[in-house]
């Protein structure tokens, strides 16, 4: 029974303070064949649960501290001066770390990704203010980078997911930190023109005006990835804003597209981790 | 130590913020600016050296994006004109709230009470031609609502000389805290002079009420140390309970109602009894789902055998009149309150909204002084409805708008939850709750400041001029959030034994209402925790500062309870505890401040005697001109406030979060069609089971009969959830009415035909409701809509919003509006009738009419069961039904949403009586109306299981995506999709 449990992937959900996508990000775990657990922030900094004990950590969308300082800024902040020793110890031991949105913003924050040259905890790149200047909700369609590091994107090649957000837009530090990102693959996702399938600078296809399409950014390693779009918000194939004409175009997928970044994660969290 | 904190947009870097404020000064007050400079500026009072400021400034501000500076930066932008807005003194700052956590990350220590933060933001304008009158308009008009936040407006050269004052508005000068007595022992005149100049909102009789309760008291009041007359705490106390907006008074009043045209007389003891409980007593006894109706907070259906759903719909009108932004984000996250606070607190699953507003078009020139322009209204509402919604992290799936210029003096926001409950919590049924003598009364949440104070009996009023500026709250989503999870979490560990949350008249109305659980209470409220010092113990009393909620805790688990809200840094604080003393208690720093028996307190209102007469009114009925070109007609119908679409702000809310969406508010090819209705997956995401929810308004059709408005309502919303697939049978309402002031007096003289039409409304409600076998399980209303402000009596149209809520078994039999497949047969299912009254087509034409829209039930009835037979079959590529704008728009609709074309003719469409013109026909909005599209091959089947009943092939879906109308050969309008969707989105478009 014991060995059992030991091959089971663990994945933490990092809850509290205004996030707010807990519970579809760990079933989404629970569906990819790993163990999920939601933990408040307050009770790993209390010590009574730890990082160490997770294969993969989520950071996950919401509103952390209402983004009042702007996106994810009090919430990253807490992290930093809080947990900084045992995150470097998570990726240092080759753990996985997804950022979905609000998670993104707090990653990027940190500086886990893209973490150029090894530097962390100085941000190389921000999500800033949407384009538009106003939160949108609305379905995008993704094209994943084949070359890519990121271990979370395998085999996947067009991806639709939904975006809701008021700050989203990539921005790089300077032209060295886009060119180290375009040279290594270390932006796994762009949105693209869902009739071209090529990276758009278009509104809405590209829907906040991030710099060269970029949809989200993974670290050399491959290992932590951060994303605006929502994988956790597409685990039903009726998610779909067309699913009704999917299934009478007989083109309806058995289960939710975004449930295959889950996946990719538990797959390699179980070939490599356990 | 005193810092300046100042962040903003690195030069170089997009500044959407910026860009946008200069958009709205050029759009909104045509003023002449160049460029607009955004920056946020933090005031910290603090003990620390510089060093660690700069730790501070450096955790702050994003170094790839932003540049941030100690003091002003340098070097100085280029403006003429610098606005700071920062909050009046007391006002909710939320965002000083985040950055005091994350400066007490930064220095390691929690902050000192002295130690203070204070959030302000500067505009720096250029424009060589903009005048002082020009940036204080700026400032004013667009930028900052005086009535909560403060501006400054200084020149370049006021700058230059004394730079830039520091911000902080400091709550000073609190005055001692003070218990007086109010002396009733006077005449009748001055009892009324107290009840007015005290916001009591109390008449005559209930003054007397009170004077007479206190004279027969007297004896036991010496004994207890309190004055014969009562103390302010009591008679707030009792102001507050008593109020319209608690007690429902004119629901509950005895009215004497005259029919004059039918010379009917008749006494009908409460509207709410008579019909709104009656119908859902009755349904009651056919149907099983039914858990918990009008006593909670929110009703509670069964979902299935694991769920139940707890809904309810508010109304936040008066404060959002004043602070439209603060207003409405209360709005949202005070209805949020409501299902957390039903049984034992269920989970916030899904929001609703819905607004009244004048044009946004409207001159400016029209807008009575003293009143917003309701384009900023509008905008102002959406913003806090976004803003409440998104951060709580609750996909909305239902919100709509309605325009009329009677909602120029008072909007209406609606903003409703859907909650979820286990069936049981810890082996009892999740719906029930209850409170033991000697469990500790406990406050949860947000501190205790001005906010709100006679937000009760204030909304029961009519809006004037100076209407108290403390019946505004701003609602804190962040803290409410943290409070909601926390409180499941302690729910879940069975640590409380009965919650309800703080809304309209605070502590007292719900320690009040607690109080009869078990027959009293005793509280402390210096206990209480407070904003800020000055508050006097009857506004501590009746504060209605958000975020808060009441919770009984039994003795043996508060100290695990504590221990919780402290590690989830949710304030919790013990008031005092419930009794069986039969008296609500109260003491301010351990003397008796209010001593009140509670049946006086709950049951001592005299029930309000009121007169309704009932004459219907007559309308011109205006000439439809002759040749009117029926493509130039459908598209301008289109284009119009009330049937085009509103995507652009509806886009700004989070719908999907949850992971549950399964029919979104906008579909079609374009997702841009505003859908029938919301279908979203309950329980986990991929679910089957889901819950549909589908509202109606027609306020148009209450200026010709409310009886038919109301049935209109109903019905609208009914097949709005049938036409996404729904059935009748596991489906329930909600009734939300807001009326103008229904009481007759010197300044109301149409009040008894108010009332007349308001008693109209609900015999409909009861008719309707039974006939549907749909339940009402909770409600509100919202008594006095009218505003004098500016020297003009403006009153709204009298407005129900129905809302639905239905079970749906399989959401794989969802259907969509938009078409799909050309070739595809067009049915038209249900009959038209020459019912243009009160019609969208009409108001274009400037008229009113008399022929409302009726609604057939039994026929309605009959024609539903079917639909829902095709839908289980999967006989429907597209379903829709009509409403605004009637077959013209619901063509049009299903048109662009699939980007094909239609060919109709209309000499097929089922009428009522023969001899209707094309015109009527295509612009008439009869009820019980559906447009389907069914492929070729199953067509057959299809007329089968409508074999009977109304309906008709009218024509077929076509690739070239034109709407081409004939009458039989004659054709009558060709209008490309192209157009359509042009004038659809092209009138509300901006975000």
């Amino acid at each position: 029974m014991a060995q059992t449990i030991n091959k089971t992937v663990k994945a933490l959900v990092i809850t509290g303070f205004g996030l707010n996508c807990e519970r579809e990000t760990a079933y989404a775990f629970q569906l990819a064949g790993a163990e999920p657990a939601q933990v408040h922030l307050s009770d790993i900094l209390a010590g009574d649960r730890s990082l160490g004990e997770f294969h993969i950590l989520a950071f996950i969308g919401g509103f952390a501290f209402g983004d009042h300082l702007g996106a994810a800024t009090v919430f990253a902040n807490r992290l930093k001066y809080r947990l900084r020793r045992e995150l470097e110890q998570f990726v240092a031991d080759g753990r996985l770390i997804i950022g979905i949105c609000n998670g993104f913003q707090t990653i990027a924050r940190l500086g886990l990704v893209p973490a150029l040259e090894g530097s962390r905890f100085e941000p190389q790149i921000a999500l800033a203010p949407n384009s538009h200047g106003v939160f949108r909700d609305a379905w995008v369609m993704l094209r994943a980078d084949p070359a890519s590091p990121c271990v979370f994107t395998r085999g996947i090649d067009l991806l639709p997911l939904p975006i809701r957000h008021g700050e989203g837009r990539f921005v790089p530090r300077d032209r060295d930190v886009l060119q180290s990102i375009r040279t290594a693959h270390l932006a796994p996702v762009r949105y693209v023109d869902p009739e071209s399938g090529a990276p758009t600078d278009e509104y809405p296809h590209n829907p906040n005006g991030s710099v060269d399409a970029i949809a989200g950014v993974c670290d050399l390693s491959g290992r932590v990835f951060g994303l605006m779009p929502h994988p956790e918000a597409y685990l039903s194939p009726f998610n779909h804003p067309h699913w009704t004409r999917q299934k009478l175009n007989g083109v309806l997928p058995p289960e939710g597209l975004g449930l295959r970044v889950f996946r990719n994660a538990v797959a390699f969290a179980r070939d490599n981790l356990l | 130590m005193h810092y300046r904190l100042e962040i903003q947009t690195r030069t170089g870097i997009e500044d959407p913020r910026g860009a946008q404020v200069k958009k709205q000064i050029l759009d909104f007050l045509g003023l002449p600016v160049c460029r607009v400079r955004v920056r946020d500026v933090y005031t910290l009072f603090l003990e620390a050296p510089r060093e660690r400021v700069e730790e501070i400034l450096a955790a702050f501000a994003n170094p790839v994006i932003q540049d941030a500076a100690i003091g002003e930066s340098s070097p100085v932008p280029a403006f003429h004109w610098l606005i700071a807005v920062g909050f009046r003194p007391g006002v909710t700052d939320n965002v000083a709230r985040s950055a005091r956590s994350a400066v007490a990350d930064v220095l390691g220590r929690a902050l000192a009470p002295d130690e203070e933060l204070y959030t302000s933001t500067e505009y720096l304008i250029e424009g060589a031609e903009l005048d002082r009158a020009g940036a204080e308009e700026i400032a004013g008009g667009l930028l900052a609502n005086e009535l909560i936040q403060s501006t400054l407006v200084l020149s370049r050269a006021q700058w230059e000389k004394d730079g830039i004052p520091i911000n902080a508005p400091r709550v000073t000068d609190p005055t001692p805290p003070e218990v007086r007595t109010v002396d009733l022992g006077v005449a009748d005149e001055e009892l009324v002079r107290i009840s007015r100049e005290g916001v009591l909102a109390l008449t005559l009789d209930e003054m007397k009420a009170i004077q007479q309760y206190f004279r027969e008291a007297a004896p036991a009041r010496r004994q207890l140390g309190l004055p014969e007359w009562p103390t302010d705490v009591e008679l707030e106390a009792i102001a507050q309970t008593w109020s319209e907006h608690c007690k429902h008074k004119i629901f509950n009043a005895k009215i004497d109602y005259l029919d004059r045209v039918t010379g009917e007389r008749r006494t009908i003891d409460s509207l709410f009894k008579t019909f709104i409980r009656r119908s859902t007593d009755e349904i009651s006894r056919r149907v099983d789902w039914l858990l918990s109706v009008f006593h909670d907070n929110a009703g509670v259906i069964r979902f299935n055998d694991r769920l139940n759903l707890v809904y309810k719909v508010e109304t936040h009108n008066s404060p959002t009149a004043l602070d439209p932004y603060g207003g409405a984000i209360t709005g949202i996250v005070g209805v949020n309150r409501d299902p957390l606070g039903t049984g034992k607190g269920a989970e916030l699953l899904i929001n609703v909204w819905g607004y009244c507003f004048g044009s946004p078009f409207t001159p400016a020139e029209a807008v009575p002084e003293g009143l917003f322009h309701p384009r900023r209204l509008r905008d102002q509402v959406h913003k806090g409805v976004i803003d409440g919604g998104n951060q709580s992290g609750i996909p909305y799936a239902v919100g709509w708008e309605y325009f009329d210029h009677r909602y120029l003096g008072k909007p209406l926001v609606y903003c409703g939850t859907v909650g979820l409950l286990p069936r049981e919590i810890n082996a009892e049924p999740a719906e029930t709750k209850s409170i033991r003598p000697g469990d500790l009364a406990v406050m949860v949440g947000g501190r205790i400041g001005k906010d709100g104070i006679h937000g009760a009996t204030f909304s029961s009023e009519e809006l004037h001029r100076d209407s108290p500026v403390q019946a505004v709250q701003i609602g804190d989503p962040i803290t409410q959030k943290k409070m909601a999870d926390f409180l499941i979490e302690a729910r879940d560990r069975g640590l409380y034994r009965f919650i309800t949350d703080n809304g309209a008249g605070g502590l007292s109305s719900s320690l009040g209402e607690m109080s009869r659980e078990c027959g009293g209470c005793d509280i402390e409220l210096a206990n209480a925790p407070l904003k800020y010092a000055g508050l006097q113990p009857w506004e501590i009393l009746l504060s209605e500062a958000q975020e808060r909620m009441s919770l009984a805790v039994a003795p043996e688990h508060i100290d695990e309870f504590m221990k919780l809200a402290r590690r989830r840094e949710v304030e919790a604080t013990v008031l005092g505890n419930f009794t069986d003393s039969g008296r609500f208690t109260v003491r301010f720093q351990e003397r008796i401040v209010a001593s009140l028996d509670l049946d006086f307190l709950h049951d001592g209102l005299p029930q309000l005697q009121l007169h309704a007469e009932w004459r219907p009114p007559r309308h011109p009925e205006p000439t439809i001109p002759e040749n009117l070109d029926l493509g130039r007609a459908l598209c301008d119908l289109m284009g119009r406030l009330n049937i085009c679409s509103g995507e652009a702000k509806a886009r700004q809310y989070d719908h999907e979060v949850k992971g549950l969406s399964v029919v979104k508010p906008y579909v079609g090819v374009g997702n841009d069609v505003a859908s029938d209705a919301a279908v979203l997956a309950v329980g986990r995401p991929d679910s089957l089971e889901g819950v549909i929810l589908a509202a109606g308004v027609a306020p148009r059709y209450s200026d010709i009969d409310p009886y038919h408005m109301m049935a209109s309502v109903i019905d609208l919303a009914i097949r709005r959830t049938i036409a996404v697939g729904g059935r009748l049978g596991h489906m329930a309402g909600l009734d939300n009415f807001c009326w103008p002031d229904p009481v007759a007096g010197p300044k109301n003289p149409e009040g008894a035909f108010k009332l007349a039409q308001l008693v109209r409304a609900n015999q409909a409600l009861y008719d309707y409701t039974t006939a549907f076998g749909v339940p009402c399980i909770s409600g509100k209303d919202s008594m006095k809509n009218d505003s004098t402000v500016g020297g003009r009596k403006i009153s709204i149209p009298p407005t129900v919003l129905f809302s639905t809520i239905a079970r749906m078994s399989d959401i794989r039999k969802a259907v969509t509006l938009d078409v799909k497949r050309y070739g595809d047969f067009l049915y038209v299912l249900g009959t038209t009738g020459r019912e243009l009254g009160g019609s969208e087509f009409f108001a274009m034409l400037d008229a009113v009419g008399n022929t409302v829209p009726r609604v057939d039930a039994d026929a309605a009835k009959d024609l539903y069961e079917r639909v829902a037979r095709a839908t289980d079959r999967g006989l429907c590529h597209s379903l829709h039904t009509p409403a605004l704008g009637g077959l013209g728009a619901a063509l049009a609709r299903k048109a662009m949403g699939g980007r094909l074309g239609l060919e109709v003719d209309l000499a097929c469409v089922p009428t009522v009586m023969v001899g209707m013109t094309p015109v009527e026909i295509l612009f008439s909005e009869s009820n019980a109306r559906f447009l389907a599209t069914v492929p070729e091959n199953r067509s057959r089947q299809f007329e089968e299981l409508f074999d009977g009943a109304p309906f008709a092939r009218i024509g077929r879906v076509t690739l070239d995506p034109v709407l081409v109308v004939r009458w039989g050969g004659t054709p009558l309008c060709r209008v490309s999709v192209a157009d359509l969707l042009a004038a659809y989105t092209g009138t509300l478009d901006w975000e």
